[in-house]
């Protein structure tokens, strides 16, 4: 025992001595978490948009002056006929042309409707949904308060509730998402590099001769990364909360045990990477193209997994990430507990278990 | 002195010999090379159709408080349209917000008491949306698709309360035609695709320049080469050639996925591409050679490698425009290499833009590569770790 505890000892200084790699693994989660926090979004707050007003009439005018009113609107000035909308376009100055035809508010009152053409950039499709809705709401809008103040019945409105996060405020969404990121980054990743690193340079032989049984020196390699994780998940946590006030709703206990068994996943991860090749490269490749990558796109971190198409949604399933951000963002914004994600806690500790069993098979191919 | 004035071709030939180990090195390499060429590709095809943002068939939960005809004919607007889907029923309002928390629905419809009455009554009534807002950007849309909804109802109010006089007289309707120019049809891969081959192609280089040199130094090989009368700006050309190569030639098959299998159209000049991809090659191949002679592990390069791609990417307006952005932000995006090649591969691939019209990102991709590749030769002192 005594033995093991110098080995993990050791394996300490070893990361600890090397200031860059030390300096990235506690800095790198509070960079990224101020710029998911502070930079970001995936809402827009901006639209530049430009008015072809072929009427000039009371309706347009009104209309012109609610959509820049709202706040979302800035004005890139009038345009004055059809050509120059093209040539807005194509100097990337604007996102949106809002066209209203000749006679508007004429035929708005003689035949109960008038037409109006949202242009917006469609190379982007997602700001050009956006931007159509939020004007589409604006034009509704403003129908309503006209029909209200003429005493007309205005039918059912719908009222919205955002519940969890009323704001809508995206560093909700990205915090669990980032701390998944980061877990599988310094787990995974280093760990299976740290150890094919032994056996590249030979040193793996030289530990498996010593007194150390082969499992005390994989959960000895381990040890380390595993508190370094801890201590990640700990400041992640804390800076969200205090610095962008991401609540935990939940219970802290629950989501702190449940980050612990998705570590030990992504170690148990980069074990079997590291059971697998020999080389650090190979490793690195793996674990990038296999890991970070999906955890990033697949696991629901940016892009929703219920938006994907089903192949890939079935595939999401495998990606341990999209299991533990079912969790933390259940415990953080929605409080949910055990009851709820027993299910998700499951397949973590199912594939914990899997990929454990794995790479002790593989080692011990190896070591016969 | 007659071999000096023969050999002036002899740096050449230099560089001929370090490019011809690198390339033996990284074709022997086994495990690697299917990396090199398989992964990125499956990546491309995989992640290219999951980056989308996409809203398709809310499941939601009702409760319906009314139950009334009219009641019923709003539920069955929601449910005929597609947008929605039902997943339950409840008349408790915790097993609402349950349906929230187990992920059941993202929406609750919540119909109150008396609707019918009131609408009948005053053409007036309200009905709740619980949206589960985790995520702003879907809430947003299932927001939009419930209003859509709900007007469409307004719009045929007449018909389904005939008794009620004045509703003929609802609301005015102004028709909003939208268009998107450059993608008409708004398909998100057109868009994602030519970003997501950048990332690939700066992955690949990156990380693979970036492990050169200090694989070298921790196998013990850069001493013999330090010994060798290689010089330096030679060492550092040989190494970065195989990678060039190597990059553009996993450009032009993503080039080729993107065309046959994504249909994303071209409707720049490839040569034009060919350029700015070489110029931004040499700006990532520049910085990975830079960390590599900086670092003392593979380890460590790559970590560092790893770090500056997560930020770069993050920051590039790949995955979230760089319209949302902050001022500050979007200003420090200028010094981001990504940011300048996914803004100048989405132009030239989807509006055709000319040299012309990239000229001030070109500008700023080529004062990088010249700044990296500076550094990276400067950087090289021929002393072992």
């Amino acid at each position: 025992m005594k033995r093991f505890i110098g080995f993990v000892r050791k394996e300490f200084f070893h990361i600890m001595r090397d200031r860059r790699t030390a300096a990235i693994l506690f800095g790198m989660p509070i960079l990224q978490l101020l710029l998911f926090g502070f930079a970001i979004r995936n809402e827009i707050s901006e639209v530049r948009t430009g008015i072809l007003d072929l009427s000039h009439d009371v309706v347009t005018k009104e209309l012109t002056d609610k959509i820049f009113s709202s706040g979302t609107f800035v004005a890139t000035g009038a345009l004055n006929s059809g050509k120059e909308i093209g040539k807005a376009f194509a100097s990337g100055k604007i996102n949106e042309v809002v066209v209203f035809e000749p006679g508007f508010a004429g035929k708005l009152q003689r035949d109960g409707s008038a037409q109006m053409q949202v242009i917006t950039d469609g190379s982007d499709p997602n700001v050009s949904r956006i931007v159509t809705g939020y004007t589409g709401s604006v034009v509704r809008e403003y129908l309503l308060e006209k029909a209200a103040s003429s005493g007309q019945p205005t039918g059912v409105e719908a009222v919205p509730l955002m519940m969890f996060n009323p704001a809508l405020k995206s560093v909700y969404l990205f915090v669990p998402g980032l701390m998944a990121m980061i877990l599988m980054l310094v787990s995974a990743l280093m760990t299976s590099i740290s150890i094919t690193r032994e056996k590249e340079t030979g040193t793996m032989e030289l530990l498996l001769v010593s007194s150390l049984k082969p499992v005390q020196i994989i959960v000895g390699k381990v040890v380390p990364y595993l508190l370094l994780s801890f201590v990640n998940v700990l400041t992640v946590v804390s800076l969200a909360f205090f610095v962008f006030g991401v609540p935990c709703r939940g219970s802290l206990t629950l989501l702190l045990a449940e980050s612990l068994l998705f570590i030990m996943t992504a170690l148990s991860l980069g074990i079997f990477i590291s059971s697998v090749t020999n080389s650090q490269q190979v490793a690195m490749m793996i674990s990038l193209a296999g890991l970070l990558m999906p955890t990033v796109l697949l696991s629901g971190f940016i892009f929703p997994v219920a938006s994907m198409p089903l192949p890939l949604q079935a595939i999401s399933n495998i990606i341990p990430a999209r299991w533990y951000l079912v969790i933390v963002r259940g415990i953080m914004l929605k409080g949910a507990g055990i009851a709820v994600l027993w299910k998700e806690t499951l397949v973590l500790i199912f594939m914990s278990l899997l990929f454990m069993t794995a790479s002790v098979r593989k080692f011990s191919e190896r070591l016969q | 002195m007659k071999n000096d004035r023969k050999d002036y071709l002899l740096p050449l030939r230099v560089i001929g010999h370090i490019l011809r180990k690198e390339f033996l090195q990284i074709f022997r390499n086994r495990g690697m090379l299917p990396l090199i060429i398989v992964m990125p590709f499956i990546q491309l095809v995989i992640l290219s159709n999951a980056a989308t943002f996409d809203v398709a068939e809310v499941p939601f939960h009702l409760q319906d408080f009314d139950r009334s005809a009219l009641s019923e004919q709003l539920v069955k607007r929601f449910t005929s349209t597609g947008y929605f889907r039902m997943t339950g029923e409840s008349f408790r309002q915790q097993s609402g917000i349950d349906a929230l928390v187990g992920r059941k629905a993202d929406m609750v419809l919540v119909i109150p008491r008396d609707f019918e009455k009131e609408m009948s009554g005053n053409g007036y009534g309200r009905v709740q949306l619980l949206i589960n807002a985790e995520d702003g950007f879907t809430a947003g849309v299932v927001r939009a698709y419930a209003n859509d909804i709900v007007a469409g109802f307004n719009r045929d109010l007449p018909l389904l309360l005939p008794h009620m006089t004045g509703l003929s007289a609802v609301m005015p309707v102004i028709d909003i035609r939208s268009s998107g120019w450059y993608n008409p049809e708004l398909r998100y891969s057109e868009y994602m695709v030519p970003g997501i081959l950048v990332v690939l192609v700066t992955i690949i280089g990156l990380f693979l320049s970036a492990m050169n040199v200090v694989r070298e130094k921790e196998i013990g090989t850069i001493d013999q080469i330090n010994v060798t009368p290689i010089k330096r700006w030679q060492f550092i050309t040989g190494k970065l050639l195989p990678f060039l190569a190597i990059s553009l030639g996993e450009l032009t098959i993503g080039l080729l996925i993107a065309r046959l299998a994504f249909h994303v159209p071209m409707l720049g000049s490839y040569g034009l591409l060919y350029i700015v991809a070489t110029i931004y090659m040499l700006v990532v191949l520049g910085m990975g050679l830079l960390i590599s002679t900086m670092t003392d592990t593979q380890q460590q390069a790559m970590f560092v490698a790893w770090f500056f791609t997560v930020i770069f990417i993050l920051m590039s307006g790949l995955f979230t425009p760089i319209e949302s952005m902050p001022h500050w932000a979007q200003n420090l995006t200028q010094m981001n290499p990504i940011r300048h090649f996914v803004d100048i591969i989405r132009r030239i691939m989807l509006k055709g833009s000319e040299i012309q019209d990239i000229l001030a990102p070109l500008a700023i991709l080529a004062a990088q590569a010249l700044l990296m590749l500076t550094l990276a030769v400067v950087r090289y002192r021929k002393v072992s770790a």
